[in-house]
């Protein structure tokens, strides 16, 4: 009997918190809206099951409670209503699935028109790699990173050199442009989340991976990283900041390129032979 | 349709025929000492409760991690030592434990080893020796686990899924011994677990009395069974990857570890791929949640049954069901690797399977309420449990259905929506069932009862608690907070109300751990101080009910094993004088108006 109450209670105050409770999606600032709608979709249908479940097993505990001389049905199986709840169910389930791969499919789908932005993970800062005026990013790989290479841009090739480095500051990026990120990481597993960009993936060393996404409102966003790479995981953050096309030109033009980070040692033999290749373009 | 659920109107004692056994009389080995009677004991119940002793031993380790890491999440800094290495070290160990330490041992080794012979009617396990030699194993397994407390740079701090690089990279706390001590501990421990796992199956195919078809063994056993053949299947993955992580952290192999720079150093590393070890681990890791939430379903069905007097709805589904949530467990392991960087394209074929495997798991939910519906419900303890874990794993199982629709997946996993999500389906939900389970069966187990107040106060703090702890905390998740931070600091989207809920959310799980102090209690005071339970407190039909002695001796059954004629849910049968028919009664059979019904049942 208290059981049945109490099972009530829980229905009606986790709907109650569900619609009171001040936490909840940070406003969004992508083109991910469709995300946000397939968790509407998900809340909806998974919260009338629990409803009708738990308050039909309520109803089930007040009315069917052992009372002196009662005795129970005895009824095995019912095949057309085990059907008919597959059926439902599968329906249910069919209404969920049907939009999710829907818009799986287009989250994994890179518009043709996308700006590839490469974002670099490593312990426990994030470095950023914007192509240059070519508008291609140059190769990369590791096993090219030293102290004036810190996102191991391959040096003989000529498309890297233009390439814009960010490293441990903010990323930049315009607002209304859709734009890939090409995820790469150089030591642990690290994951480059916007909560306000809904959109997630993780980075693996050895490996490029990659989301898409449009901003859609100017602003500055916190990253964090989302996948536990090690102590100082929690500390792992940075700054998006999204603004409008001239203010994001004007920015990209302050910040160093791969060629100009080679520039201040011009001693070493491998600058030498870096200016050289250039100087053969 | 073969007759499969109880004896028709001319089988049992009418025939007086039963099938002869496959095979003769196992030959016990009968103890002479206390030692081997006690400790080094070959006898199934004395290894299950051994089993259990030692899984709830480092589960309260487990407990207490559980409690200083809710503490650093509501108060940071109150705790001094409590620091970021140690805040993962706490993490790493409390999932580990959990999940394989005390859920898959008390579940296997423990309900599996008493549960198996008792409720098919068989004197003991197929391998006795093999048994005891599986339970000392566990416990070298628990042992070495422990140890890694002790070793120089503590436990490893990688988290429970152990990912490689970081698992064995230098900024990752316990990289030095940590991470040896864990993996060696897992091996032992799949080791242990093979010669119980191989027991288990092979006394459930050859070790059934006469009658007991598989089609009349109770839901208990068709969840121990399949989940033991799920395991012998799924653990060789994780054996494999900690004998590679092994070789990689010992023998520089690069296994798992391509071109890596660790601080600004380059590293020997080189061609190895992190994600092999991810799809090693989620192979063995996803039908693990099935390999716990299977014997769960049986057991919970069993004790509906029993406890609202009415037979499970729906039996043949149920096996099904059980089979079929078995056999798609192996084909869903990559949802928890959809933002892992894999080919998203896998994404398509894996949501799909994920939320197929919905359907049979929510028909097992309709059948439990629908067994309810026109029973007897006792509000037993075993039966309060169970109806607790029908609510949390609902909710669980729907925000599962969150996590494994690939897009909606994304903005949520590596959230707290996801540690909500796991704790509510696969650590709140089968630990109720424990409860329960211990409230039903150790009257057989000891022969008395556990105190009944005492056991309601632990009920409905439990399960008040566990609910009012995880379901707040889906919502930490929608909002963006991570799992996994020892600390949030100061976050822009992150309201201050959020460090208020996470104050409630340590409180409450302080009191919800201190009332399974009631329990332990609980079962240290009945002992002696509890009712004389009798055979059969619960008036129960399957065969641990109706042993000749309790507790059952060695050997179980006196001079003659029972005979079986009919299923394990003849409860509140038209016509009989009792609300239950025990499965080794001959008679009388039912008599059910309407052939109709009678025909679902065969």
């Amino acid at each position: 009997m208290p059981l049945a109450i109490v099972l009530a209670l829980i229905v009606f105050g986790s709907v109650l918190f569900h619609f009171l409770s001040p936490w909840w999606f940070t406003p969004i600032a992508s083109n991910w809206g469709y995300i946000d709608d397939t968790v509407n979709i998900t809340f909806w249908i998974t919260g009338a099951v629990f409803a009708a479940v738990v308050l039909f097993m309520a109803y089930c505990l007040l009315r069917f409670r052992h009372k002196p001389g009662r005795r129970a049905a005895y009824e095995p199986e019912n095949r057309r209503l085990e059907s008919w709840l597959a059926i439902g169910t599968g329906i249910g389930v069919a209404a969920m699935l049907a939009p999710g791969l829907v818009v799986w499919a287009r989250y994994i789908t890179v518009p043709a028109d996308a700006t590839a932005v490469e974002v670099v993970g490593q312990q426990w800062q994030w470095a950023y790699r914007l192509p240059g005026k070519d508008g291609k990013l140059g190769a990369s790989e590791t096993r090219a990173i030293s102290d004036t290479n810190p996102v191991g841009i391959d040096p003989d090739d000529p498309a890297g050199r233009d390439d814009v480095v960010v490293q441990g500051g903010e990323l930049h990026l315009p607002v209304g442009k859709p734009v890939a990120l090409l995820l790469r990481s150089v030591d642990a597993v690290h994951d480059f989340f916007v909560p306000e960009f809904r959109a997630k993936m993780d980075m693996i060393p050895g490996s490029v991976t990659y989301y898409w996404l449009t901003p859609t409102r100017t602003g500055s966003f916190e990253v964090l990283c989302a996948e536990l790479c090690g102590v100082g995981h929690p500390y792992m953050r940075g700054t998006v900041v999204v603004e409008p096309e001239a203010d994001y030109q004007a920015w990209l033009a302050q910040q160093q390129t791969f060629e100009q980070m080679q520039a201040p040692a011009t001693t070493g033999a491998i600058d030498t032979g870096a200016t050289k290749a250039s100087a053969t373009e | 349709m073969v007759d499969v659920t109880h004896g028709g109107p001319t089988s049992g004692a009418s025939t007086g025929v039963a099938p002869g056994f496959e095979i003769g009389e196992l030959d016990l080995y009968h103890p002479k000492s206390w030692v081997t009677k006690y400790v080094f004991s070959q006898d199934a119940k004395v290894i299950a409760i051994q089993y259990g002793l030692t899984a709830m031993a480092i589960g309260l380790v487990a407990l207490v991690l559980s409690w200083l890491m809710r503490m650093q999440l509501a108060f940071p800094g109150l705790l001094p030592f409590i620091d970021a290495d140690h805040y993962y070290q706490f993490i790493t160990m409390h999932g580990m434990i959990m999940v394989v330490y005390l859920l898959t041992a008390l579940f296997l080794g423990g309900f599996g080893n008493y549960l198996i012979p008792l409720m098919l009617g068989a004197r003991d396990m197929m391998f006795p020796y093999l048994n005891m030699l599986s339970y000392w194993i566990y416990l070298l397994a628990v042992l070495v686990l422990a140890a890694g407390f002790f070793v120089p740079g503590g436990p490893t701090g990688a988290g429970w899924t152990l990912y490689p690089p970081q698992a064995i990279l230098g900024n990752t706390p316990g990289h030095q011994w940590g991470i040896i001590v864990m993996l060696v501990s897992l091996m032992l421990f799949i080791i242990g677990f093979t010669m119980g796992g191989l027991n288990y199956v092979v006394t459930v195919l050859q070790g059934r009395t006469r009658g007991m078809t598989l089609m009349r063994m109770p839901l208990t056993i068709w969840g121990i069974f399949t989940a033991t053949v799920m395991a012998l299947l799924a653990f060789p993955a994780l054996f494999v990857g900690a004998v590679m992580m092994l070789f990689d952290r010992l023998l520089g192999t690069s296994f798992f570890m391509p071109a890596i720079v660790e601080m600004g150093e380059q590293t020997a590393y080189g061609g190895g791929s992190p994600i092999l070890f991810q799809h090693l681990f989620w192979f063995f890791g996803h039908p693990e949640v099935y390999i716990v939430a299977l014997p769960a379903f049986g057991i919970v069905s069993d004790l509906i049954s029993t406890h609202a007097r009415k037979n499970i709805f729906g039996y043949r589904m149920m096996v099904w069901a059980i089979v079929g949530i078995g056999a798609l467990s192996f084909v869903v392991w990559a949802h928890h690797m959809y933002v892992s960087g894999m080919n998203p394209g896998f994404g398509f074929f894996f949501a799909t399977t994920t939320l197929i495997i919905a359907i049979p798991t929510a028909l097992k939910v309709y059948n439990w309420v629908l067994t309810l519906w026109r029973g007897d419900i006792h509000f037993t303890l075993p039966m309060l449990f169970a109806l607790g874990f029908i609510v949390t794993f609902l909710n669980g199982g729907l925000t599962g259905l969150f996590l494994g629709n690939v897009v909606v997946d994304v903005p949520l996993s590596d959230t707290m929506f996801v540690v909500a999500h796991f704790h509510m389906v696969m650590g709140v939900a089968p630990i109720l069932v424990i409860f329960g389970a211990i409230y039903h069966w150790y009257p057989k187990i000891t022969g008395r009862m556990l105190d009944t107040t005492l056991g309601k106060i632990h009920f409905w703090v439990t399960f008040l608690g566990a609910y009012l702890i995880f379901f707040p905390m889906h919502y930490l998740g929608l909002l963006g907070v991570p799992r996994r931070y020892f600390e949030m600091g100061e976050t822009a989207f992150v309201p201050p109300s959020a460090a208020t809920l996470n104050v409630f959310i340590t409180i409450t799980a302080l009191v919800v751990g201190a009332a399974q102090m009631l329990f332990l209690f609980n079962l240290a005071w009945s002992l002696r101080h509890g009712r004389e339970a009798g055979g059969n407190p619960w008036r129960a039909t399957t065969l641990e009910w109706q042993t000749p002695e309790t507790p059952p001796a060695h050997g179980n059954w006196g001079a003659e094993r029972p005979t079986v004629y009919r299923w394990a849910y003849d409860y509140s049968v038209p016509g009989a004088a009792e609300d239950f028919l025990p499965q080794n009664q001959p008679g009388p059979d039912p008599v059910v108006p309407g052939h109709a019904i009678a025909e679902g049942a065969r």
